[in-house]
């Protein structure tokens, strides 16, 4: 429904958008995510109107969208800070966008209605914004720019002002919503755990470039680049030289004296090539003797525990210097822990649990 | 008792440079004119008493207001000059404040500076200064027939568009400053949203930025109508013989006629008609720093 081809935007020297091309789909929650200042919110503010693209085009539902000023456009904007009109009461505020369209009076106050019972506010519907919570707030936010039935929904990093308890609460409401409206929802954040949640596809953005697009799932588990698999959720790196052992097998040799790592990668690499070994702390087993069935282990010493409640993270020390964080689920009561600081374990995992990067 | 002291300060300051001197003046406005000095009658003689002293005082000025009409003529040209003045210091004001509000940060405190800058000369100056530039010979018929717009002279200098001219000049930076504050602290982003909403530019500068600059429009009009209400300066200098306000009124009374009591008459008459603005202004304020809250 959306597409981006070629888009660049410069600020002066700055360059936001670096000659980007995208295409989002019709019925889509795609979420924008990356460190701030790297061009998200400017790719969203491109199309809700605010900014032109310095070159390219963008294209919605196959028109190009450039002359079309903000107020012409079938997109609606969620704003980061809600920028609800303090002078208007919830009700207003809801109606304000309804009422620039000429829409009947009596087809308006029908609107607003079902606006305020899709977003559970009818109690509110005559308060100040000032006289309501944040999350109610967010919910009105919602309702306005929901209630001119967008094609495009933009959100830009609509949660950021609640608490954690209310935004994971929040997530679903959302998620409940755009399945209930079917609009394309595009929303801009620099949580991952909110993309991923959220989102039926993420694009991991950094210096105006997207890196990856793809389902939560794959960004998390097959990462196309150390970038990626870094900013998303926590990874250990390890740095080595690949050489090729089998179909799709590769023994990476990544400390002199230790054993090459067994690791299994469709992505093809030539002898020697410098690469990274990615794999998430949870894939990580932990143990007191040598596994006998193991395809990688190596032996350290704990030198630090995270405990979270469910689960807990140990930071194991290689005799190399490196540290490698391993995940275990607290199955069991934490006065029958098997390990303690500075005990000696072996960390294993399989030859698919991580994935191998090119530099 | 600390406490006391801290709360008495303020108080004796009122009571002494305000309710004092009012009691004064209300005292003479009931009084009859008198030649001698104090130029009234009577004066407080302890042999006498109270009850003798308040007996000689009446209301004889304040009636006397009442019948010569050229007292409610120059109140009610006053509230009009004071009203259209506002107006179109409102009009000229406005852009300017929200022209700060947009400039770039880095400039806003120069901004500020401009229109605080006059301030440093006297008031007094600056306004024989427009004489010099609204008189028939002055710079500004000058340049108006130098450009060719026009081929006789206008007469400004003496008309009541002169006194506009003055006031709206003079009273500028009142208005300015609290609209300039209320856009300042403006976000943006409302701007924004009303425009993605379906706003054209201008209908979400009527629909958002106006009634959000709502306090400082009502602030910046009362500064400016306050003080005109009661302008003696402008009207005798830029104004002519037909500009009729009752600051000019209330000068000639006390010192052409020395007719203290019916001069204090005008100023207390004037005084309670500015109580009701005052008030509005007072319950303005109140509601800004409420919604601030």
């Amino acid at each position: 429904m959306i597409h981006f081809q070629n888009v660049t935007k410069r600020y002066g020297e700055f360059t936001a958008i670096d000659n980007l091309t995208i295409d989002i789909y019709e019925r889509e929650f795609y979420a924008l995510l990356g460190p701030s200042g790297c061009g998200k919110t400017t790719l969203m503010r491109m199309l809700a109107g605010f900014e032109t693209p310095t070159e390219g085009k963008i294209f919605l539902a196959g028109q190009d969208i450039a002359p079309v000023p903000p107020n012409k456009r079938a997109v609606n904007m969620m704003f980061q800070s809600y920028a609800l009109f303090p002078h208007l009461s919830i009700w207003e505020n809801i109606a304000f966008g309804l009422k620039r369209e000429k829409m009947p009076k009596h087809d308006i106050n029908d609107r607003v209605d079902e606006m305020l019972r899709l977003t559970r506010l009818e109690k509110f519907a005559r308060r100040k914004p000032h006289q309501i919570s944040g999350g109610q707030r967010q919910r009105v936010a919602l309702a306005r720019s929901l209630a001119k039935h967008p094609k495009l929904l933009l959100l830009d990093e609509p949660l950021g002002a609640l608490d954690k308890k209310l935004r994971q609460d929040t997530q679903f409401e959302l998620m409940d919503i755009q399945e209930k409206t079917g609009t394309t929802f595009v929303i801009v954040t620099h949580d991952q755990e909110e993309a991923m949640t959220v989102a039926s596809r993420v694009a991991v953005m950094d210096h105006g470039k997207i890196i990856q697009v793809a389902t939560p799932d794959r960004i998390y588990e097959s990462p196309n680049s150390v970038y990626v698999a870094d900013f998303i959720g926590d990874v250990n790196l390890i740095e080595g030289t690949a050489k090729l052992n089998g179909s799709e097998a590769y023994a990476m040799s990544w400390h002199e004296g230790h054993e090459p790592l067994t690791v299994k990668s469709p992505t093809a690499f030539s002898d020697g090539q410098k690469c990274h070994l990615a794999i998430r702390p949870e894939k990580v087993a932990i143990s007191a003797e040598k596994p006998a069935e193991a395809d990688n282990a190596v032996q350290g010493r704990i030198l630090d525990i995270a405990y979270l409640g469910n689960i807990s993270t140990y930071h194991v020390e290689l005799p190399t210097g490196a540290v490698i964080k391993a995940q275990t689920a607290n199955t069991r009561r934490i006065a029958r822990r098997a390990f303690t600081w500075e005990d000696t374990v072996w960390l294993s995992w399989t030859a698919t649990a991580g994935v191998l990067l090119a530099d | 008792m600390r406490r006391f002291v801290l709360i008495a300060i303020p108080y004796v300051w009122l009571l002494a440079l305000f309710l004092v001197p009012f009691a004064i003046v209300l005292k003479i406005s009931l009084s009859d004119a008198a030649v001698a000095r104090p130029p009234y009658f009577p004066q407080f003689d302890w042999a006498e008493g109270i009850a003798a002293f308040i007996a000689e005082l009446d209301f004889e000025n304040f009636v006397w207001l009442t019948e010569d009409d050229l007292y409610w003529k120059a109140y009610l040209s006053s509230l009009k000059i004071a009203v259209v003045s506002t107006f179109f210091t409102l009009l000229a004001g406005y852009p300017i404040a929200y022209g700060m509000a947009r400039a770039p940060e880095e400039w806003r405190p120069t901004l500020m500076m401009l229109v605080i800058l006059p301030f440093w000369t006297s008031f007094l100056i600056r306004v024989y200064a427009w004489m010099g530039i609204l008189s028939n010979e002055g710079f500004l018929n000058q340049f108006l027939m130098w450009i060719g717009v026009i081929s006789e002279p206008l007469t400004i200098l003496n008309t009541n568009s002169a006194v506009y001219i003055g006031i709206v000049y003079t009273y500028l930076p009142f208005m300015i400053l609290p609209v300039y504050s209320a856009l300042e602290r403006l976000d943006g982003s409302l701007i924004e949203a009303a425009e993605d909403l379906g706003c054209s530019r201008l209908t979400a500068f009527w629909l958002v930025t106006v009634p959000l600059s709502k306090t400082g429009i009502i602030a910046g009009s009362f500064l400016v109508f306050i003080p005109v209400l009661g302008e003696f300066v402008i009207p005798s200098l830029l104004g002519g013989s037909d500009t009729l306000m009752i600051g000019k009124v209330l000068w000639e009374e006390f010192f052409s006629n020395r007719d203290w009591p019916v001069a204090s008459a005008v100023a207390v008459v004037l005084l309670l008609l500015l109580v009701i603005p005052i008030v509005l202004f007072q319950r303005n304020q109140q509601k800004q720093q409420e919604a601030e809250q």
